[in-house]
């Protein structure tokens, strides 16, 4: 037969204390929490989400892309980011469809039609306006912090 | 005479069991998702985007099932207050297993819709918010039953509970068109409730790590001094503060960084703890050499050091800024779930073999458990410099993405290899450590002691 440790055991320290540590944690981390999803991210006169963007989020769900790729350095390594994918120099939309219509030796073909291209297309806009990954002309402070390029990357 | 299913004497078991069972299978998909990325057509019936989230959620899976395992098995059989409710324990058990069924067959079939890491359809969160549910209560409800002063695993397990139902609900706020409508909230978000949903299954698996310490020193004030619950609530202040360096480049209010880089430097304090107590760690690994569990512990402190080091460097935003969206986090997350927490469950696994199974059986599984722990360690440590390497190679890469893809190619080698290596190590542990504990589960079987039965 175990013993209960329960029974027999002494400690050191006053329980009530912690629990005041432990209630003061959680009230901070309430407000912190809402702070967070208020004004920590903020984005006045960002895109709107209309029904195009919205099923196009949609499909990418669906088909798990965020598996082979990121935003904003976030996803799978597979395949590339496609935060900006739509306004980067040499790629655009019409890139961005030739990719999601056919694949790649890496990127399977989803068989997605005509309507669903679009609406993935609309979806990468709308991330697109959202700000810019990999910062454009980060400067590093001595510090250890880093002042991102605030006109695209939406510092305040 | 046998006990039933539903009793608490084999629930723990039960959840260690299929514990071990979904390691062995994430192994096996994270080695094929190894492959792919060398020869993406290689088993072209598992695509990469069904292979990695069956991967990441056995994994996360083994180490939810291994903690809840201990958890039960310490509160019936290991010293603890009786279990309240087997047979909600049971039914938690039940809506467990069905849920990661019904997901794994979800991914086979290619029916996603939800996020990273939660990627099946989020109809599927309901079961496993539900058992959740019913285990916090039946947790809370037993061990407020008490006498004295809670030793700080009880504190741990109790926040890695609450904390995953709240971070498991953050995670789906996706879903309410006030997050899904601005990408930044979204991500931001999103993160958040990541960062702590690891901060919270650390919780379990770490205070695992305090109990079977204190188990195998005999020392009970390990769990009640002042020094534990200190490091105890710099952990809970990191989980609850310290997430956004997973999420620096997103562009959120700056305060949300600077903040997250100021909690997350606190760890420095952990880290010169290990140090200063290490002459101490390797005294107590050599008085502890012969227990299988004390080896898993000394692996797992040794894993700590290195990823806190690295955790570390990549929360200094300006590393990050070259670290960010590559290997480098996968050698981080990776070196956790691997080296730190698989290493601090096996621990908890052997541990209970240790204590419940037959002399006759521990010398059967001896040989294969210690040159698997080696090769583990070992492929793991290859494993996580070839992540490294390629991360800095892609981090600091300016080319297109296929040059980048061929400049990577080699440490991917690498990478593979190892990651084939570790699979074949923990293989060699998980074999006799799922026969015993079957063997324990099924106490007609010959593995089991007779003090097992009892």
């Amino acid at each position: 037969m175990q013993r209960d440790a329960g029974q027999t055991m002494k400690h050191t320290a006053a329980p009530a204390a912690r629990r005041w540590i432990m209630a003061g944690f959680c009230a901070a981390f309430a407000v912190y929490s809402v702070n967070v999803y208020t004004v920590g991210t903020e984005m006045p006169g960002g895109p709107a989400l209309t029904p195009a963007v919205q099923h196009g989020l949609a499909l990418f769900q669906q088909s798990n892309c965020i598996a082979c790729h990121q935003f904003y350095g976030l996803g799978g390594y597979m395949g590339p980011d496609l935060t900006n994918v739509v306004s980067a120099p040499d790629k655009g939309p019409d890139y961005a469809r030739a990719f999601i219509e056919n694949g790649t030796a890496r990127m399977p073909n989803f068989g997605f039609g005509e309507a669903q291209v679009n609406d993935l297309v609309r979806f990468l806009e709308f991330v697109d306006a959202s700000g810019a990954y990999p910062p454009k002309s980060p400067e590093i402070n001595w510090n250890g912090t880093v002042a991102y390029d605030a006109a695209r990357h939406n510092d305040r | 005479m046998t006990p039933p299913a539903t009793t608490t004497d084999d629930i723990g078991l039960r959840f260690m069991l299929l514990g071990l069972l979904a390691l062995a299978a994430s192994l096996a998909f994270g080695a094929l998702g190894a492959v792919k990325f060398l020869d993406p057509d290689f088993l072209e019936a598992l695509p990469f985007h069904k292979v990695r989230p069956l991967h990441v959620s056995l994994a996360v899976s083994w180490i939810f099932l291994a903690a809840i395992g201990g958890i039960y098995h310490h509160l019936h059989k290991g010293g603890g207050p009786a279990l309240f409710s087997p047979r909600a324990a049971a039914w938690h058990f039940r809506l467990f297993a069905v849920t990661g069924i019904a997901i794994l067959g979800a991914y086979l079939a290619g029916r996603f819709g939800g996020r990273e890491y939660w990627e099946f359809p989020p109809v599927l969160s309901l079961p496993i918010f539900a058992s959740w549910i019913l285990f916090g209560w039946n947790y809370f409800r037993s061990v407020l039953r008490r006498r004295g002063a809670w030793p700080v695993y009880y504190w741990m397990w109790g926040t890695g509970i609450v904390f995953f139902l709240i971070t498991f609900s953050e995670a789906h706020l996706w879903l309410i068109p006030f997050f899904r409508e601005n990408m930044v909230r979204e991500v931001t978000v999103q993160w958040k409730a990541y960062g702590a949903l690891v901060g919270s299954w650390n919780m379990l698996v770490y205070g695992t790590a305090i109990l079977v310490m204190e188990k195998i020193s005999g020392d009970e004030t390990l769990a009640a001094s002042k020094l534990a619950f200190s490091l105890f609530f710099l952990g809970l202040f990191n989980l609850m503060f310290g997430w956004a360096h997973h999420a620096y480049p997103v562009p959120a209010a700056p305060w949300i960084r600077h903040f997250a880089y100021v909690v997350s430097m606190t760890e420095l304090l952990v880290l010169g703890k290990i140090i200063w107590d290490w002459r101490g760690t390797v005294a107590t690994w050599r008085r502890f050499r012969h227990r299988d569990a004390c080896r898993f512990l000394f692996a797992a402190d040794l894993w700590v050091f290195l990823n806190l080091l690295l955790a570390i460097v990549i929360s200094i935003p300006a590393a990050n800024l070259f670290t960010h969206g590559t290997h480098v986090t996968v050698a981080h997350a990776m070196g956790t779930t691997i080296g730190i927490n698989t290493m601090i469950l096996l621990a908890s696994v052997f541990y209970v073999i240790e204590t419940r199974a037959s002399e006759a059986a521990a010398r059967r599984y001896r040989t294969a458990v210690r040159a698997g722990f080696w090769l583990t360690n070992g492929a793991l440590l290859a494993f996580f410099l070839a992540l490294i390497g390629a991360g800095l190679v892609r981090g600091t890469f300016a080319g297109s993405f296929a040059e980048m893809t061929a400049a990577v190619a080699p440490w991917l080698v690498v990478f593979t290899v190892a990651g084939v290596g570790l699979m074949a190590g923990l293989w060699m542990i998980l074999l006799p450590a799922t026969r015993t504990i079957w063997g324990l589960v099924a106490p007609r079987r010959r593995a089991i002691a007779p003090s097992a039965a009892e």
